[in-house]
This record gives structure tokens, sequence and C-alpha cells, in this order.
């Protein structure tokens, strides 16, 4: 329960209107897309500038209250599931495209931009935002942020870290801090843009970005690639960077996949083999042509038993559209859907794969696995039921061997949706305690009370590694 | 609400409340872009349709309490379905919120002249076919004595309630009780019959816009089909069924099955996506009834738009044309996310010459009539309306066509509150192709 008199206080900064604590606002902001989180906040707040968001930190950081900053609720990591209660502070009054900058090639935004409608946006002039999570049409940019996502054009372009010029955040005490700034080259002093980049909202809140844009590519093309041996599939990416090229889409999907995202979109994917691979290249007409002969030759090496090129524009947008909507789509299988991150260096991937699959059987769950390949970002996804508890434990215990085998291989346990609060007990597995001291110490500077976004990426107990 | 009527309500959740669809639901968000209250809420996530889900399951799990504050969340859906399309996990909400305000209605108190409305139109107006036709012939000799004038010029309309006084004057003019005879059993092809089906009537259909049902079934004659009208059929039951009057709908389902059942035709037509919509879901209403289940099944898989019989019999090859215009098309929600029509209606103007065909922007998002939308929560259905015609303008359209009762009515109010009537006119897919195979042009 918050005080009544802090209560009074934030109406004061917001108004009435922009602050609401009745049941039905504190339920629907006690989730994320994570399974098996919930936990209701004690008020959602709305604000509309940096002068309140300031005022409204000042005051919860004085009362030690919690502040979970929060864009469209839709991480995989229990993110902004509110576990120590505290106040939801919400972007969708700050939404605006502020200034797409031609001569600089830069767009400054405020946080609760739509990804999508930056993307179009800026696509109307020519230019080019690269990061797209498959959860584009509803992220926001705030979001994107910070948890530094990835998307299908990862590979070539990178992710959200790779196009983040500056920042403006308020800490917790009600300061605004300015990083970097519509610059190509920027020494002074520590990198600090690149330390909020995927601070899950535990160190402040931003409140305005610069981006940096490219001109677009001319044109694309894309071909799915099919494969009978999953194996092969796996061993097909890494021989595509092998070969120097990079794609600017690699994605792989196995057939349980395929099936029930062919179910939701009709846009003709394969679901009689085992593994597909969507590709995708962009660039000069000459060279698309060109990767996409040498590729479709590689996939031909590698026993791909065919090799599809989409006819059209359309057709190949249909393609990653319908791969968007993957984790969404498997949820039609079982009640319960976890999806893991785990993320290894490329040329591992295969036996990752392999791995993935004998972790599967060895706990008898049923594991299917799509994912960033060209990225070495998995996404192996357990279809399940949270109401069985004890499938649920098999769940956990196979998570953490999927974990444990992606660090053996060099890899990490997260390589895009972030720590948050369902991860933190395996974050000190990839970093080290001297990691995770660290990481504290930084947090502690920023945000001495602990009020911003508490529980998440720190855990009060490690897990127990298992040995394998 | 009191707690005894909360923990009823509450009860009633977790009895009847599909729980598997419930979790079905992995919140991944991607209906929000789709939800038309989510937009005009500045992005409320319980005007939302995951917040929507959440609320119903948050009630059923017990960490809250079915207040007032859900249920005039739940009043604020539009039922427009979009969110169900676009939803990769294929949640079927539109069930669940049936049921949902099902639960609500029977376990709720109404205020007297809440239940005395309820009942004159749910049970007494609605299923009754004459009484509606009389209400008609009312309203018919209202607008044709000159009553209406006077009504109008006297200002006393100014007394209704927020835009029904702008709803009064977009009344279509209905029909006299000589124009509104009874239609014959049977109609017969122009020219040789190649398909035999059955056309469904409708209430609002057969009476406010009985010229509209007139001309489809021309429609159907030129595209060559027979057509057979069984007298029982009745009405479709969708406000019942939507307006938590689930009992009823049932009745009247059972009703126009059996009308139907007898004759041998394998395509029952209709020209209304509201009502269309849910005879394609009788087998879902009939569910738990094991009489009833597989007869209501084959009903529903029957039953089609009239835009795509004509699109099969290759109407889009007769000469149609109309004179220089530009023409924008709302979809119906329940027509497109549900019949799942949309490319049809398209086909069909693309085909007339003359025109420009422009697309609006979001036309597959509601235009805020929603059944009894607009008058239940009016000031949501006008924000929804408002946005709309702003989208309609950009086309510079002198025509707007939609295929759906309540929707033309609304884009009707709509030109209305834009002050647009000389120059914009909403009209029925249906009459506007009519228009379009008879043009002069043709000759
Ligand atoms: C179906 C599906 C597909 C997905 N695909 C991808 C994918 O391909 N790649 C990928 O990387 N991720 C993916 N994700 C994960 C998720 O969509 C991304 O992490 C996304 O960036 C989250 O954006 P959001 O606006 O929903 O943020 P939220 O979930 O609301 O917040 C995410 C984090 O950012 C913090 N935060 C938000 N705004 C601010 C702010 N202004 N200041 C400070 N902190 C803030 C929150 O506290 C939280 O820690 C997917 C998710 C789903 C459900
Ligand atoms: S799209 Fe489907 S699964 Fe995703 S939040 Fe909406 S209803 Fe739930
Ligand atoms: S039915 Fe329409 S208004 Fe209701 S939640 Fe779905 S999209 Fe939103």
């Amino acid at each position: 329960m918050l005080d009544p008199s802090i209560r009074d206080q934030l109406i004061g900064i917001v108004g009435k209107q922009n602050f609401n604590d009745s049941n039905e606002a504190k339920l629907v902001y006690s989730y994320d897309a994570t399974p098996n989180f919930q936990s209701l906040p004690d008020a959602v707040i709305m604000p509309e500038n940096k002068n309140q968001i300031q005022s409204i930190l000042k005051i919860c950081s004085e009362a030690g209250v919690p502040i979970v900053p929060r864009g469209s609720g839709t991480n995989l990591s229990a993110g902004t599931c509110p576990t120590e209660g505290g106040i939801v502070l919400t972007f969708n009054r700050m939404n605006k495209i502020l200034e797409i900058d031609e001569d600089n090639l830069t767009v400054t935004v405020q946080p609760g931009v739509i990804t999508l409608d930056l993307i179009k946006a800026v696509e109307a002039k020519g230019l080019f935002y690269p990061p797209d999570p498959s959860s584009m049409k509803i992220s926001t940019i705030g979001g994107n942020i910070n948890e530094c996502s990835g998307g299908l054009r990862g590979l070539k372009y990178g992710v959200t870290k790779d196009y983040v010029l500056g920042l403006e955040i308020v800490l917790s005490n009600g300061d605004v801090l300015r990083t970097g700034g519509k610059l190509a080259k920027d020494v002074a002093g520590y990198d600090l843009n690149n330390l909020f980049v995927g601070s899950e909202g535990t160190l402040g809140v931003v409140t305005e970005a610069i981006l940096k844009l490219i001109p677009i590519p001319e044109t694309k093309k894309t071909l799915l690639a099919l494969f009978q041996d999953m194996d092969a599939a796996a061993k097909t990416v890494s021989a595509i960077i092998a070969n120097k090229i990079i794609p600017a889409t690699l994605e792989f999907l196995d057939q349980p996949t395929c099936k029930v995202v062919e179910d939701f979109a009709r846009v003709g994917l394969p679901t009689d083999v085992n593994a597909v691979l969507l590709i995708e290249q962009d660039g000069p007409p000459e060279v698309v042509e060109r990767d996409i002969k040498v590729i479709s030759a590689i996939c031909r090496e590698g026993k791909a038993v065919s090799v599809k090129i989409a006819q059209s524009l359309e057709e190949a947008e249909a393609l990653s559209t319908a791969r968007r909507s993957a984790l969404s789509a498997l949820a039609r299988l079982k009640p319960t859907t976890i999806l893991e991150d785990a993320t290894v260096p490329r040329s591992k991937i295969s036996e990752m794969v392999r791995a993935i699959n004998e972790i599967a059987l060895k706990y008898d769950l049923r594991i299917c696995t799509f994912g960033h390949a060209g990225d070495g970002n998995l996404h192996p996804t357990c279809l399940t039921d949270a109401r069985d508890t004890e499938e649920m434990h098999r769940v956990e215990l196979a998570f953490e061997e999927i974990f444990e085998k992606a660090i053996s291989l060099g890899g990490t346990i997260t390589g895009e949706h972030g720590v948050g609060e369902m991860k933190s007990p395996y974050l000190a597995w990839k970093i080290g305690e001297e990691g995770v001291a660290a990481m504290k110490a930084i947090k502690y500077a920023l945000d001495p009370k602990g009020i911003m976004n508490p529980g998440k990426i720190f855990a009060k107990d490690t897990r127990k590694r298992v040995v394998l | 609400m009191n707690q005894k009527i909360k923990n009823e309500i509450q009860q009633g959740f977790k009895e009847r409340l599909d729980y598997d669809e419930l979790m079905n639901c992995m919140r991944c968000g991607f209906c929000l872009p789709s939800c038309p209250t989510y937009g005009q809420t500045d992005q409320y996530e319980a005007a939302s349709p995951r917040g929507r889900i959440a609320l119903m399951k948050g009630v059923v799990d017990g960490i809250i309490e079915p207040d007032e504050s859900v249920e005039k969340q739940l009043n604020l859906c539009l039922g427009c379905r979009a969110c169900e399309p676009v939803c990769p996990s294929g949640v079927k909400y539109g069930h669940l919120l049936e049921e949902a305000r099902d639960i609500i209605q029977q376990k709720k108190k109404h205020t007297w002249p809440v239940r005395v409305l309820r009942r004159v139109v749910f049970d007494e107006l609605f299923p009754h076919k004459k009484r509606m036709k009389r209400v008609h012939y009312f309203l018919s000799f209202y607008q044709k004595s000159g009553v209406q004038k006077a009504v109008q010029k006297s200002q006393v309309l100014k007394v209704l309630p927020g835009n029904l006084a702008q709803m009064e004057k977009i009344l279509p003019n209905v029909p006299s009780r000589k124009e509104m005879k009874d239609r014959p059993a049977s109609l017969p092809a122009e020219g040789t019959a190649v398909r035999k089906v059955a056309f469904f009537t409708g209430c609002l259909m057969d009476t406010m816009f009985n010229q509209t049902n007139n001309a489809t079934i021309q429609l159907l004659q030129k595209a060559g089909c027979e057509i057979l009208i069984p007298q029982q059929q009745g009405c479709c039951g969708a406000l019942h069924a939507h307006g938590g009057e689930k009992n009823t709908a049932k009745r009247l389902a059972k009703q126009n099955i059996e009308a139907f059942e007898a004759l041998e035709v394998d395509d029952i037509i209709l020209n209304a996506g509201g009502c269309g919509a849910i005879l394609v879901e009788y087998d879902h209403l009939l569910k738990d009834d094991p009489e009833w289940k597989e007869r209501a099944a084959v009903f529903s898989r029957k039953v089609k738009d009239f835009s795509e019989i004509l699109v099969e019999q290759n109407f889009i090859d007769k000469e149609l044309s109309l004179s220089n215009q530009v023409i924008t098309y709302q979809d119906s929600c329940h027509l497109r996310n549900v019949m799942k029509t949309s490319g049809a209606p398209r086909r069909l103007i693309h085909a007339i010459e003359g025109i420009t065909f422009r697309e609006m922007e979001q036309a597959d998002q509601c235009c805020g009539s929603a059944g009894i939308y607009n008058i239940t929560e009016q000031e949501m259905s006008m924000q929804i309306l408002d946005y709309k015609m702003s989208k309609v303008k950009a086309t510079h359209a002198h025509t707007i066509v939609t295929a759906n009762p309540g929707c033309l009515l609304q884009m009707k109010l709509g030109i209305q509150r834009e002050g647009m009537e000389d120059s914009v006119r909403a009209v029925h897919l249906a009459d506007l192709l009519l228009e379009a195979v008879n043009n002069e042009g043709n000759l």
C-alpha cells in the first residue's frame, strides 16, 4: 500500500487522470510476456515529460518506493513484473518522434515510440533503422534500449546498442544525465551510453534517445532452404559465415515451429521437413544476386533437400512476418511456453542444437527450437503446463543444463532477452562472483536507495551450478 | 455491486470460463495495435485484449474481485474481434468475452429502466418479426406523414441524450407497410438457374433495410441463383449473444437451424456481417447441446456473405459501371474477423468501370457502431467514429461502401457529424452493385 501522503504528492505531479491505483489497473500492469510471473504494483503512473519523472523519482527515492519503468511489457525475463510492488511508470504519453536529422543521419525519440512506427517513419525518408525484434509492432524504443534487443537483421547490422548515440536519463535521485550525442566519435570519459543500454530499468529512466540511422539498402532477396537433417541445417549456418558472407538474416526453424507458424500465417512454409533456414540478403542488386547464388549453392552442398527463392518482395515480407510470430504461435500447442535465449559462438551452433535435443529427451520434455541462428542465438522453447508442478521441475532442470552447455561452449545465458528476475539466479554462472560484485557496485553508485526496478538482474541467491 | 453479487460473478467465471483458453494467451501483445479501444485510451493496457483476458483470468484466479471497473472495461470492448485474426496463438477472445458478459448480466440486478429496455429489445421485439414490422410501420408513418419534419423543426429532439438526436436523422427512409409485403418462398434465377441458394433475411435487413435485401436478391438472381426464403426463419440472435442473453440466442439459433434444414441447399446467403458472424458460430453457441451440436455445425458451414457467392458466380465479368467517383470500403468487423470475408467485396468494387477505388488507412478497424455500442458507450463510440472519419476524409471519397447495416448507419452518422452530407454518401455494397449493373452506361 502506498502511503496516502505520497499518493497525494504523485497525483499532484501528474494529475488525477494519469495516476491509477484501481483494482483493474493494478492487475493489468502486474505481468509481462514472461510465463508464471505475476505481482501487483501499488499504482500506475503515466507522466508526460522529463520534469514530471524527475519529481516522481525524487519523492520515491526519499520514501523508498520501487519504480518499475514499463514500455509495452513484452519482455521475456519478468523485467517489468513488479515483484516488489511499487509504482509502474509508463511512457504511453511520451511517444513522439522528435526529429529525423537527415544531415547527421540520426533520429531523436521519446522512449514510448513503437519500434515499427519509428522504422516506418525513417524509411519514408529513405533511411534505415535495422534493429527489428520480432515484437517490433508493439515493443517500445525504451524497452529495446533497456534490453539491448536484437532482431532478424542482427547478423549483418548488429543490435540496439550499435545504434544508440545518445541518451537522456533521469537518475533515481531526480538528476538528469545526458550521455553521448549526434556524434560519430566520442571518447570523453567512460562510455555511459553502453552502460545504460541493456540495464533493464535498474539504473535510471530513459527519457530521450538519439539513434543512428543508415541509408536504406537498395534491394533484398529472401530464400528458404529445407533440410531433413537438423544437424545439416545447423552446420550450413556455420558454413555460410565461414564462407565470408554475412546475410542480413539467417533464421532457423524446426518442424514443429514451421507447422504452427504455417497454421497461423498460411504463407506456404514447408511442414514436411525437419528444419528450415530463412535467409535474406540485402544491398545493391548485383551483390544480392551474387550472394544469394553462393548461399543457395552452400545450402545444397550442405544437404538441403530444396532451396526456394521468394518471387516477390511481398512474399519475402510475408515470410519474415510469419517468422516473427513463431513464439506466440507455439503457444497454440500447450498452455505454457517457456522460452530461453542461450547464445553461443556461431561456429558452435550445431553442437548446441544437438545438445538441446538430447536434453529434451533426457528430461522427457517437448522442446521446439527456432531463432537467430546466424547470431548463434537460439530460442529453445519448452511446451508445458504451469499447472503440472512435476513437469515444471523437469523444465527447470533442463534449462539449467542448457545454460551450462551454452556457457561451456563459450556462450551466455541470454543473448537478447535480458536477465530480469527470471534468469537472475544464473547471472553468476556467466559473469562470476567478481562480475556480479562489479555490477552491484555500479548499481549502488547510481541508485543507492535501490528503488530502480528492484529484484531484477541481481538475485538474492545464485542457483547452485549443476555439474555435468 | 454488493459483495454477494461479486461472489456470484466470480463463481460463475470459475465455472464457465474456459481456463485453457485463458492460458492460451501468452501475453505477447501482438493484438494490441489492432485494438481500437487500446488506441483511443492512449494505450491503456486494461482497454486492450491482453488486458481484458488478464482481467478475466485475474477474477478466476481470485487475484481481483469482479468489481465495477472490471465490468466497465468489458463493456468498453467493442466485441469487434480484430484481436483474433492477428493472434498467433489463436486465442478465441470473442468466446471468452461473450461468456463473461453473459455471467455478469445474469447475476447483476439492473436498475428498472435498464431492465425494461432490455426486456423490450431482447424479448419482446427482436425475436418477433411481426412486432419488428409494426415498429417500422410506425417509423414509416413518422417519416412520411410529415410528423418527422415537424418534430425536427420543433427542436423537441434536443432533449434526447447525446447522439440519439443525430441518429434520428440518419435513419433510412423506412418502407411503408405496402412495400414491406411478405416475400415469396422462392424466386427464380434470371435466365437458367445454375445454383440453388437459401436467403437469410435478418430482421433489421428485412425491415429498415428492406431495399438492400431486395437489391441483394436481384443480384443473386442475375448471378444465376434460384433463391429459397424459408418463412419460419427469425432473428439471428447476435444482439442477444453479445448482450449477455445467451439462452434467448440459443432458442433463436434452433429456430433458424430448423427453418433451413428442410431445404436442400449448400449455401445460406446473407448480406449483414453482424448476423453472419453469429450464424457461422451456431456450432459454438450450441456446443454443449448434444442434440443440436452437429446440426448446428452443418448449418454454420453453409453460411456465406453474398459477396462471396457473387465472386464465385463470376459476377465481376458482368458489365458494371458508375459515374466517375472515388469509392472507399469500410470493412464490417464481423464480416472480416469472424466470417473471414474481406477480399470479395473489394474485388467486386474494383470490377466497376468508371470509378476510382481508394483504400483508406485502417479500413479493417471498427467504426464504433458495434451492435448497440454506439448507444451504450456513446463517448467512446463517437471518439472512434471521429477517428474513422479522419481516415475517410484522407481518401477524398465520394462514396463509402459497407456491408453491414450497423456500419452503414454509423458511417451516415459520421458523414453528418462532419457536415459532409452534400458531398459524401454511404451505401451498402448490394445497393452499389445493383446501381452499377443497372447503370445506363452499360447499355
Ligand atoms: C513474441 C515475442 C517476440 C520477441 N522477439 C524478440 C526478438 O526478436 N529480439 C529481442 O531482442 N527481443 C524479443 N522479444 C522481447 C521483447 O519484446 C523485447 O525485449 C522488447 O525490447 C521489449 O520492449 P517493451 O517495450 O515491451 O519493453 P518492456 O517489456 O516494457 O520493458 C523491458 C525492460 O525495459 C525497461 N524499460 C522500458 N522502458 C524504459 C525506459 N524508458 N527507461 C528505463 N527502463 C525502461 C523495463 O523496466 C524492462 O526492464 C520478444 C518478445 C515477444 C513476446
Ligand atoms: S496476440 Fe494473442 S497471445 Fe498475444 S497477447 Fe494478444 S491474445 Fe494474448
Ligand atoms: S474485440 Fe475489439 S475492442 Fe474488444 S479487445 Fe478485441 S480488438 Fe479490442
